[in-house]
């Protein structure tokens, strides 16, 4: 893991900006969203450092996190925040990211094992087509 | 036989959590002459001062022990109030119970028997006070000012609006200080020069300053009210009553030599100004670099000279002044980085320190205030801001904070990103301190609003690569490693106290800290004060501060000048050295170990028999002996006391300690 003049210049954080409206390089690290987030026992990047590598450039430690699919957008972290860093809209755009750049969807329904397609509830399904399949 | 009274203080919890009260007060009960004791939670209090003064009354106290804090903290006080109950202030003893007792002690028992040992010994002292009565002496209503900066501007102008006579002495060719060389001022961003030149100017024509340039403070003497200061006038070369300020003579001048002003980066005349603004706009000439007095040939200044004002021949004079009171407003060093040969400075042209900065973002300065790479003239892409340079480091800078590279490396940034279209700027820092009005929404600016990358890192090394830098150092935060190519590196040097600190200091008698900044007399309630009184602290000579805390202290330190100086007589300190005629035999042991002056020798006419025979006697001089004590030591036959703390008062200490 490294950062590089290139990186800091990168565009990522003005596309992950423009893309969630939030302001990434408005967090300064202070951690209160990792330490309330309640599935971050499952994560490897921590959602305070999804904003760091962000800030970094730090573009494919971001995009290979499995932190980006967990994230449940409780949003139990951006009630909380200081500086008023809607997290889970930059995530959301960060998968967005991902999508955009693989030109394929993550979820397609027909993949879906037939146990969860009859048992989810329907408002879940939409929802993650909605944010898996733009 | 004395009515003593005794009072402990618990001092909230710091003396009572260390030291038994009650047994204290139980003690002093039996020592002999007291007649009283009691104690208070906090005697300093209103209702604890009006217990001392009840009880005055009550008990017809005639002496007072009063075990707290240091006399230093408020002997003052304490001595007002026996005062106000009709006793001679001197008749009031400290017991120092918490400085030197429950502050250093941690064991309860041990720290009760010591509290009750130096009550025991105040007691005894206080059997032996004598009733002491201060002389008048009236006040020199004028004051010095050392140093021409902002703190010495704006002192010297709240001095001379307050009425009084202000000498402002400085000793660069012209007034104005650092903040002369600062290019805008955060976090308003207001133009340094715009805000000063006018207090520059206001300075010089003010009737009532008087300002002394390329001149030093070289001899201190007297005290409060009415001191003597000798000030070493250089010899500017230049006839300041002639000189129209033309500047032919610096155009001319063939000898060119790095500007300090410019901090390097451009070159000046052995004959210059500091600065086009410069107050007085007169020049000096700098005869080290100067061909005339170097090689004895050229003359070029003088020839060209249209008022006949040059004149090689000027020496030093020293003139005495009296003054009433004495403003330190001397400014700082910045920190040499001869110990970081990791960020390469002085190796590589691009490599500069921020003060450097500050001249090429100034319009004034040697670009024209345009960000340049020294190395190829070419406008930077990417710069490298490193903070903390010799600051907050115990190993080869200082162990301190040095309170203001924060904030201006968030300007620097800023203005960067301003100044050349697309540049990027990346502050490398250990914590970002921004504590002060606005302060932290200015440096949120920095990065919010024009993409200062922020990496928490302390910059392990700096070295070239072909014609750029890189820089070498960890994002703490997320712990990857950090490379930059970088077009130019700022190292955001710490300030130093200036080199000559300690000596000025000790022509002031004031003192200065580990770290050689003067020290203020108390750190939160008397922060312009110092020591010795009639001298005031103003700016960075005292530590790191920035221009708004200056302004502030100079102001503080003016109002201070101007309270003593309202005075028409201060009273003098009656604790001074006394000879008894009978006992001294005047070998004027005294005299020469006097750091003061005070003693002198007389002769006297005596009666021996039927013979009158002439004998030499010392003689102290009670305006000028400051009450150290040290010819009481130097005197063989024990002929000089120090009123207040006589032979017989300390042995008396002694055997209550030790009987």
């Amino acid at each position: 893991m490294k950062v590089t003049t290139d990186k800091l210049n990168s565009n990522l954080v003005k596309d992950v900006e423009e893309i969630s409206g939030q302001k990434v390089s408005a967090c300064f690290q202070c951690g209160k969203c990792t330490g309330g987030c309640p599935v971050v026992w499952a994560m490897d990047v921590f959602p305070h450092q999804v904003l760091r590598y962000a800030q970094m450039g730090l573009v494919d430690e971001l995009l290979h996190s499995k932190t980006l699919w967990i994230c449940a957008s409780c949003q139990t972290c951006d009630s909380r925040c200081p500086r008023g860093v809607d997290i889970p809209k930059v995530i959301e755009a960060l998968r967005l990211t991902i999508i955009r750049e693989k030109g394929g969807n993550y979820l397609h329904p027909k993949d879906l094992p037939a146990r969860v397609r009859e048992n989810a509830p329907q408002q879940g399904l939409v929802s993650a087509f909605r944010k898996y399949a733009k | 036989m004395k009515r003593i009274g005794v009072f402990i203080c618990w001092c909230g919890s710091n003396i009572a959590a260390t030291v038994d009260i009650d047994k204290t007060v139980a003690a002093a009960r039996t020592m002999p002459g007291v007649v009283h004791a009691d104690h208070n939670k906090y005697t300093c209090s209103e209702m604890g001062q009006d217990m001392i003064k009840d009880a005055i009354k009550e008990h017809k106290l005639d002496r007072v022990v009063i075990g707290s804090c240091s006399p230093r903290m408020h002997e003052n006080t304490f001595r007002k109030t026996v005062e106000a109950a009709g006793l001679n202030p001197f008749y009031m003893e400290i017991a120092n119970i918490r400085e030197q007792c429950s502050w250093v002690h941690k064991d309860k028992e041990t720290s009760t028997d010591k509290a009750i040992s130096l009550v025991r010994t105040a007691v005894a002292k206080a059997a032996r006070n004598e009733a002491l009565h201060a002389d008048e002496m009236p006040v020199e209503k004028r004051a010095l000012v050392i140093g021409g900066g902002i703190a010495g501007i704006q002192a010297a102008l709240d001095i001379a609006e307050s009425g009084f006579e202000v000498d402002l002495v400085e000793r660069e060719p012209s007034i104005g200080g650092r903040m002369a060389q600062l290019d805008k001022t955060f976090p308003t961003l207001d133009c340094s020069a715009c805000i000063l030149t006018p207090k520059m100017v206001d300075a010089a024509q003010h009737e009532k300053i008087n300002l002394i340039t390329y001149s030093e403070v070289d001899k201190v003497e007297g005290f409060v009210g009415n001191f003597d200061v000798t000030i070493r006038n250089k010899a500017r070369s230049v006839d300041m009553n002639k000189c129209t300020g033309c500047g032919d003579c610096m155009a001319k001048c063939p000898a060119k030599v790095e500007s300090e002003f410019e901090e390097g980066l451009a070159q000046r005349r052995a004959i210059y100004t500091p600065f086009a603004q410069a107050v007085p706009n007169k020049p000096a000439l700098d005869r080290a670099n100067c061909r005339w007095f170097t090689s004895g040939k050229c003359k070029v200044c003088q020839k060209i000279c249209p008022a006949d004002a040059i004149d090689y021949d000027q020496e030093d004079q020293l003139v005495t002044n009296k003054y009433g009171a004495i403003v330190v407003s001397t400014g700082f060093d910045t920190h040499s980085l001869d110990n970081y040969g990791e960020y390469a400075y002085g190796k590589h042209p691009d490599v500069i320190t921020s003060l450097e900065m500050e001249r090429l973002f100034n319009a004034s300065g040697p670009t024209g205030g345009k960000i340049l790479r020294p190395s190829n003239g070419e406008p930077p892409k990417n710069v490298a801001f490193i903070q903390c340079v010799g600051s907050r480091d115990r190993e080869k800078g200082n162990p301190y904070c040095a309170k203001v590279c924060c904030m201006y490396t968030a300007k620097h940034a800023i203005l960067l990103s301003e100044k050349v279209p697309g540049a990027k700027a990346h502050v490398f820092y250990i914590d970002v301190r921004t504590p002060g009005k606005d302060y932290e929404e200015f440096y949120n600016r920095a990065y919010e609003e024009y993409g200062t990358s922020y990496i928490k890192g302390n910059v392990s090394k700096v070295f070239p690569d072909g014609d750029k830098l890189i820089v070498r150092s960890v994002d703490a935060l997320s712990g990857a490693l950090v490379e930059l190519v970088v077009d130019m590196v700022v190292l955001a040097t710490s300030v130093d106290a200036r080199s000559d600190a300690k000596e000025l200091g000790q022509k002031l008698s004031i003192t200065t800290n580990a770290h050689n900044f003067f020290n203020e007399a108390h750190p939160k309630l008397r922060p312009v004060d110092t020591q010795t009184a009639g001298v005031f602290l103003a700016g960075m000579c005292q530590g790191p501060k920035d221009i708004p805390e200056t302004v502030a202290q100079a102001s503080a330190a003016a109002v201070k000048v101007a309270s003593l100086l309202n005075k028409d007589n201060l009273m003098s300190n009656p604790t001074v050295a006394e000879v008894n005629l009978k006992y001294c035999n005047g070998d004027m042991s005294c005299m020469a170990v006097c750091p003061y002056g005070a003693i002198s020798e007389k002769v006297i006419e005596e009666r021996r028999g039927r013979e009158t025979v002439k004998r030499k006697i010392a003689e102290v001089n009670t305006a000028l002996c400051q009450g150290c004590g040290a010819c009481t030591v130097a005197c063989r036959p024990g002929a000089i006391n120090l009123k207040g703390f006589t032979n017989e008062q300390i042995l008396a200490e002694v055997d209550a300690i030790c009987l």
